[in-house]
């Protein structure tokens, strides 16, 4: 029945379960239009037959609406708008949260590109590789104009805008290969910014992985385009703690906990901040991205609104690096340098 | 009593004086009219020179997707043609064509007064039109954006194109539909004629009322938004764009509080033309008439609050998505009202299947399909893989393009003989009316599943799986093209050598039609009483029009 669906309404194929979920709404969705369109339809042309005019002088009763009429009129679409809503709004939200073991990714769009990086390994053009059973969250965002990030194989889609993370999540269930396009017009080259998602089955994926980050296979996917500074497929949580000496952070913010001009950056992920307009705030990617970009909006209480604006001055993947730095900062969390196992491989393996 | 005992070929006259002819027929007294009729033939007449235009944009796009890579055109006029496509058809055509045409010529004789309240503002909202158009084309001609009508910033504040023309154009133009709307809001308020409680308006004119309310609340945050862009671009204030500090997703906010009501105001009228043309032609009072007049103020209303569901893949929390999909919902169950007491108004009618309600055929075949997946693009997670996807271009070329063109098409030959006093010929009328129906679907329906099959929007090249469904849909265009220029052609020669109409054609009871065909400069020579209901067929209280009783002896016009 699925299969049937899909293919009678065009629908790639489901490489995952939220696809097969969502593609079950879809169905239930399009029968009931069919159902009420045939229903008023139906109606509609008895009545062009039996009404038809016989006489062009003829008068018509005068007919009322009683109030069960209307109240049917209302009530019956806004049953079935309501139920389409119960079952939506749910999968909606379920995309949003991403569960708390995923593995990181983070997607960088440009004119005209999709990049691609790994917290512990290298970085990609195009190309993104996934293990298959395992959830992956996608840290998103853009270095020029907005991007849209989107696999119709997953059914998923999270613009990617410039200065700003998004973030999306999936779990591939199916290994192959799949269409990445961006969705949200960006100029000349809009449809030539297509990539591939390339679900491999999870040993292979840590093999490969492996590979890269030995460095013996520089870049198989990745190669750098012009004007773009060369990283070595190392660690990019040493790229953040360079870039953030670099770039005058540690200044303010210290590393050890102690106390200072800033926020101090140890066990900052995560924590839940208090801020200067009596609002909470957990320190996730989004809210430290913004508040190197927008220092000032999101003040921690106590603190001074000193620090400048970074829009502008910190590319992306930079910004993204500081992020994965901070992250590392957790002291139930700390890694010491590449050569510690990546987070993932914690992960229990998928039943 | 009984409608027109007579047939209407008995009656047919020509009105010797008629807002044409009188008070005078030079080109002068065309651009300095007042007469609202007047303006709302050169509303008519620019505005479908507008459509021509975009139609012609159109059949470009579909040409040059007729292969997966390049066909006729190189990306950057493909993508400055879908801009050029978008923008004509809103800004030139969709918004002013039924309010500013047909608004303006029917609005004054329904409620039985002479003119509109402000007849030089009306004017001048034609003028600020053609400047508006005139600046917009020139930009388009001198370095033609390539932003999408959409303008979505930070890229519309980067590319090297010239956006700024266009957007001062589609400025201007707002100004043009804010002083229309002033106009009928101030006009349905104080100029009605004596007897004309609310509850006695023609539905059209509660329609256009609900309309005009959108049209002055909502066009100034267009206006104020497309400076921003401009100042944006010119002096890099950091409104919008990132690398000067802007918030590129505030634009989105901004855009889509003007643009989602907008498509109330394209399709409000739309919905205000079919409510006429039902009762017409099925010689029935309307079923429900408040819950019709009222459902159309409810659209208005919650038609402000639901532009959040542009952007849920924008990074909007859950939770706001959540609201604004419920809200959108409630637009639904308005337009389902309508729907629902359209259908019920044809039981126990007189149903003649004329051309106009072919028209209404289609409309409402477009209304429940595009109504009913545009709720379901509300139901927030089905949206997620048809966001910014064909799928989105077919829902609204369904409910904007489809009920407003036939909405327009039903206008055009209903109002044909009121306009110019002549008919038009029915068995042509009927074959592009089938043609048009047929061909918009064959156009769109492919296209409703290369969304389900992902292909996303603004695409000038794309993969060969797609390209089945693109011909399709490319073929589809061309019998619209087609049926259009048909209808193009036999109203031009009807304009001269259609037969006379006379006063009421369709023995309607709508209350415009109680002038002669073309109606005279003053519309009617006393302030009429109106002593009955806008749609009343049945056989108690009704009084026919005097001239229908005894008709003018009359010198057949030429």
């Amino acid at each position: 029945m699925n299969e049937l669906l899909r293919r009678i309404l065009f629908l790639p194929e489901q490489a995952s379960t939220y696809a097969e979920s969502v593609d079950q709404l879809h169905y239930f969705v399009i029968i009931t239009t069919m159902i009420a369109a045939a229903g008023v339809f139906g109606v509609a042309i008895y009545f062009f037959v039996r009404y038809r005019r016989r006489s062009d002088v003829e008068a018509t009763p005068r007919v009322r609406p009683k109030a069960i009429h209307e109240v049917l009129f209302i009530g019956v679409p806004l049953a079935f708008f309501v139920l389409w809503f119960a079952i939506g709004y749910p999968q909606f939200v379920s995309l949003q949260t991403p569960p708390k073991d995923a593995m990181d990714v983070y997607v960088q769009g440009k004119q005209w590109m999709w990049k691609f990086a790994y917290p512990d390994g290298p970085s990609a053009v195009n190309t993104l590789r996934v293990p298959v059973g395992r959830p992956v969250r996608l840290l998103i965002t853009s270095r020029d104009v907005i991007h849209s990030f989107y696999v119709p194989a997953l059914r998923i889609k999270m613009d990617a805008l410039p200065g700003r993370y998004t973030q999306a999540w999936f779990q591939a269930e199916q290994p192959g290969r799949y269409e990445i396009f961006c969705a949200e017009y960006c100029g000349l080259s809009h449809s030539g910014m297509v990539g591939e998602l390339v679900a491999m089955p999870a040993a292979e994926f840590d093999a490969w992985m492996a590979t890269q980050r030995r460095g013996i296979v520089v870049s198989q996917d990745s190669a750098p385009t012009e004007g773009e500074h060369v990283r070595p497929a190392a660690n990019v949580v040493d790229e953040g703690a360079r870039i953030a000496a670099a770039q005058g952070c540690l200044k303010c913010h210290s590393v050890d906990g102690s106390r200072h001009i800033g926020p101090t950056f140890a066990n900052l992920y995560g924590r839940e901040e208090k801020l200067q307009d009596g609002k909470t705030v957990t320190a996730d990617e989004a809210y430290l991205t913004r508040s190197m970009m927008e220092p000032g909006v999101e003040l921690v209480s106590g603190y001074q609104n000193v620090m400048p604006t970074y829009q502008g001055k910190l590319a992306p993947p930079d910004t993204a690096a500081i992020v994965e730095y901070i992250k590392s900062l957790r002291s139930s969390a700390s890694r010491p340098g590449p050569s510690e196992p990546p987070a993932y491989e914690a992960i229990p393996a998928p039943k | 009593m009984k409608p027109s005992p007579l047939p209407s070929d008995d009656v047919a006259a020509y009105a010797p004086r008629n807002y044409l002819n009188a008070p005078a027929t030079g080109l002068m007294s065309w651009l300095n009219t007042r007469d609202h009729k007047r303006i709302g033939v050169m509303f008519l007449i620019a505005t479908t020179i507008a459509f021509a235009v975009g139609g012609l944009f159109a059949m470009l796009i579909r040409l040059e997707l007729l292969t997966p890579g390049p066909t006729v055109m190189d990306p950057m006029t493909y993508n400055r043609m879908f801009t050029l496509h978008g923008v004509v058809m809103i800004f030139l055509f969709m918004i002013p064509v039924i309010p500013s045409g047909f608004g303006n010529f029917l609005v004054p004789l329904m409620i039985g007064a002479k003119d509109v309240a402000f007849p030089k503002l009306n004017l001048l909202s034609f003028y600020l039109y053609l400047i508006g158009a005139v600046v917009a084309l020139a930009g388009m001609i001198w370095g033609g954006a390539d932003t999408g009508w959409t303008f979505y910033t930070p890229y519309s504040t980067d590319t090297i194109t010239k956006v700024t023309p266009i957007l001062l154009g589609a400025f201007i133009l707002g100004f043009s539909s804010i002083l229309t709307g002033l106009n009928f809001i101030v006009t349905t308020h104080t100029m009605r004629a004596p007897g004309m409680g609310w509850m006695r308006m023609p539905l059209f004119v509660w329609s256009i009322y609900a309309t005009s309310i959108i049209q002055i609340l909502a066009t100034p945050v267009l206006g104020m938004t497309l400076l921003l862009v401009v100042v944006d671009r010119a002096f890099h204030l950091g409104v919008f764009d990132p690398t000067w500090g802007g918030d590129p997703v505030l634009f989105q906010h901004f855009f889509w509080f003007y643009s989602h009501p907008a498509v109330y105001i394209m399709v409000l009228p739309a919905m205000a033309v079919i409510s006429e043309v039902v009762c017409t032609f099925s010689h029935k009072n309307i079923f429900g008439y408040k819950a019709v007049a009222y459902s159309s103020l409810g659209i208005a209303f919650v038609g402000f609050f639901t532009w959040g569901h542009h952007l849920f893949t924008s990074g909007q929390s859950a939770f706001d998505a959540g609201i604004f999909g419920i809200l959108s919902m409630f637009v639904g169950i308005f337009t389902a009202i309508k729907v629902f007491n359209w259908t019920a108004t044809l039981y126990k009618g007189s149903i003649s299947f004329k051309t106009p309600f072919a028209y209404f055929v289609g409309f409402l075949f477009f209304l429940v399909f595009g109504g009913m997946t545009g709720v379901a693009l509300a139901t927030v997670s089905l949206d997620v893989h048809w966001h910014d996807t064909y799928f989105v271009v077919a829902h609204f070329h369904f409910i904007m393009v489809g009920a407003v063109m036939m909405a327009f098409l039903a206008a055009l030959h209903y109002w044909f003989p009121k306009i110019t006093g002549r008919t038009y010929p029915e068995g042509w009328g009927l074959v592009a009316a089938v043609m048009i129906i047929l061909g918009f679907n064959f156009t769109f329906i492919p296209q409703f599943l290369l969304g389900n099959m992902g292909m996303p929007r603004r695409y000038y090249s794309y993969s060969e799986r797609f390209q089945a469904l693109n011909v399709a849909s490319t073929a589809g265009a061309s019998v619209l093209a087609i049926g259009l220029t048909i209808i193009l052609v036999y109203l031009l020669v009807s304009l001269r050598y259609g037969r006379v109409a006379g006063s009421n054609p369709w023995l309607s009871r709508g209350f415009e039609w109680d002038t002669p065909s073309p109606p005279p400069p003053e519309n009617y020579p006393v302030t009429p009483v109106i002593e009955h209901g806008p749609h009343d067929y049945d056989g108690e209280n009704i009084t026919l029009p005097p001239h229908q009783h005894a008709p003018e002896p009359e010198p057949h016009a030429s």
